[in-house]
């Protein structure tokens, strides 16, 4: 079977060829490593392969597939964003304090995944701690888009989104705390979705926001994000935050049918801060929706503007308290020779966290300490309170909010690094929906001069569902999200 | 609101990193900028609003006090940069 055959095939396809043993896992997970292999010197998306482990778990997927076994995802391959704790294998967070660091756990999304039957074929590169939106902060260097190799992937989750494009897993895990699955999904052409703030365990999952950080899904099409979500999704004693909600068959709810459906278009959200050529796209895509039997309705999210101020206080004061662990005591990055417990502290966290981590936790010390927390801290989760009421009173009218994810396409390396809130603005559409906890999805749009284009589609809370079919019915009825760059095996 | 280098080197203090002093000028000038953003918050009249901590208003679940996961402290010291006979290493910290 051609390459380009296995590496366009959605989740249920590859399910059938393997449950048919038309192809095994071995054969699939050494048809990944290949691409991995060939490409990531260009990409630099994979900072840690597991290829021995990937061929192991892939033997036993086979056999349980040859027993007429498994369920839809075994033996398919898979890549983590490197902030999944993965036991014995080490997990970086993008950063030199954990360049080493070897857990001694799985995450819960991790288990899950595994206890599925997926595959892992490795780690992904990512912003540092999930802080930055061009995965241009990692320690390990930047991640390049495989669409236009000298453009950003958009982060935190970068080298994920970069990966699944590039075609060297199916499926790839991301993590969103403002924007981090949405964007980069967005700017790499794929299927990536957020799920509701409590849907899906953070145990394991290093922390960034505590209030904001949920895992999710990236891939190829919205159904293989509904396979994968079941997967990852539920309660877990681990995580007091975890929802107690029932977790349907993402998968199986899928039936394209939108006729009805209320989808909101917040004026606010095509603002001047939008590309004019973004708009005619996100444009596009809403009245293909339109023309599936939606209903678009002008809406207002009138505190839109204040996210990213709200955000950028809450962020990083939950940082700077989690990041508190790092400590060169117990685990990461310990300075050579301290001469005192002091000096440990001052140069362990010194040497082991880049600058925007940096930047970030001092922003959210300044805004806990005494003196500014009533007019830093408190303020922006009122205004938090305000930000998810908007959306709350929306929802009473519509069943989905629709808008771009990310105001431009990928942009070029370099050209935002050196002004945070220059790149701070990319994240305007995404930011608010992790505020107010609710789930959001990018689906790709088209492109612009060969670079994608991506539509957001948010949800009310817990109704991952709709906006899965949402974007399901749109993925059938055009084939945005089946064009590939050209790189790799897509090269033509 | 501006902050000057003084201020950043308390903040820096409190968050136990190290600025050199050739880095603190433009430390500074970087977190005022993102300061200067989050200002806006000034703008909008907040009075009576409940702070908003957990998205849901989640609070906390609570459990039967039962063992549910069994001793990795080995496991987990295996991660200790400095360690000795199970306990962790620090300098000095007592005359």
């Amino acid at each position: 079977m051609p390459d380009s055959d296995v590496l366009n095939a959605s989740v249920s396809e590859l399910h059938r060829m393997l449950s048919t043993r038309a192809i095994s896992s071995e054969e699939l997970v050494s048809t990944y490593l290949g691409q991995i292999e060939a490409g990531n010197d260009a990409l630099n998306a994979v900072i840690t392969l597991c290829r021995d482990q990937a061929l192991i778990d892939a033997r036993k997927a086979d056999q349980i597939l040859s027993r007429g076994e498994g369920n839809p995802l075994t033996g398919i391959p898979l890549l983590h964003k490197d902030i999944f704790c993965t036991q014995g294998v080490r997990t970086t967070c993008g950063s030199h304090m954990l360049e080493t660091f070897e857990p001694a756990y799985d995450a819960t999304v991790v288990t899950k995944l595994k206890t599925a039957g997926t595959v892992t074929l490795g780690k992904c590169n990512m912003d540092e701690f999930a802080m930055g939106s061009s995965n241009e902060t990692s320690f390990f260097g930047a991640v390049k888009n495989p669409w236009d190799l000298d453009c950003v992937p958009g982060g935190s989750s970068g080298g994920s989104a970069a990966a699944l494009a590039a075609g060297f897993a199916p499926l790839v895990t991301g993590t969103d705390t403002g924007g981090s699955i949405r964007q980069p999904a967005s700017l790499c052409g794929i299927t990536g979705l957020k799920p509701t703030y409590g849907r899906v365990s953070r145990l394991g999952i290093i922390a960034f926001a505590s209030s904001l950080d949920q895992a999710g899904p990236m891939a190829r099409s919205a159904e293989d994000c509904a396979h994968m979500l079941t997967a990852m999704s539920g309660i877990d004693a681990g995580d007091s935050t975890s929802a107690d909600r029932a977790v349907p068959d993402f998968a199986a709810a899928l039936n394209g049918e939108i006729a009805g459906l209320r989808i909101g278009i917040p004026r606010e959200y095509f603002n001047e801060a939008l590309n004019p050529e973004v708009r005619a796209r996100i444009m596009t895509a809403l009245s293909q929706l339109e023309k599936a039997g939606a209903r678009l309705i002008d809406i207002d999210l009138p505190h839109t503007h204040y996210a990213i101020a709200t955000y950028y206080v809450i962020a990083p004061a939950e940082a700077s308290a989690n990041l508190a662990r790092y400590d060169g005591v117990r685990f990461g990055h310990r300075c050579d020779a301290p001469i005192d417990l002091e000096d440990l502290y001052l140069r362990s966290r010194s040497e082991g966290f880049g600058e925007e981590v940096q930047r970030r936790i001092l922003v959210g010390t300044y805004a806990l300490s005494s003196g500014f927390y009533d007019a830093y801290f408190n303020k922006a989760q009122q205004v938090r309170r305000i930000i998810a009421e908007d959306f709350h009173r929306a929802f009473e009218t519509v069943d989905v909010i629709a808008g771009p994810s990310a105001p431009n396409v990928a942009f070029q390396c370099g050209t935002k690094q050196q002004d945070p809130v220059a790149m701070y603005m990319e994240d305007i559409y995404t930011l608010a929906v992790n505020l107010a906890g609710l789930p959001g999805l990018s689906t790709p749009a088209g492109l612009i001069d060969g670079m994608p284009v991506g539509l957001q589609l948010i949800g009310k809370a817990f109704d991952e569902a709709t906006i899965l079919n949402t974007a399901h019915r749109l993925q059938q009825d055009t084939d945005w999200h089946t064009i590939r760059p050209n790189f790799g095996a897509f090269q033509s | 609101m501006s902050v000057t280098p003084e201020d950043i080197e308390k903040v820096a203090l409190l968050a136990r990193l190290s600025i050199s002093e050739s880095e603190l000028p433009e430390v500074t000038e970087r977190f005022s900028k993102v300061l200067d953003l989050v200002d806006e918050l000034n703008t909008i009249n907040t009075d009576g609003v409940i702070p908003m901590s957990n998205p849901h208003d989640m609070t906390q679940r609570l459990r039967a006090d039962t063992v549910t996961s069994h001793n990795t402290r080995e496991a987990l010291m295996a991660s200790a940069p400095a360690q000795d006979n199970g306990y962790f290493l620090v300098p000095k910290v007592i005359d």
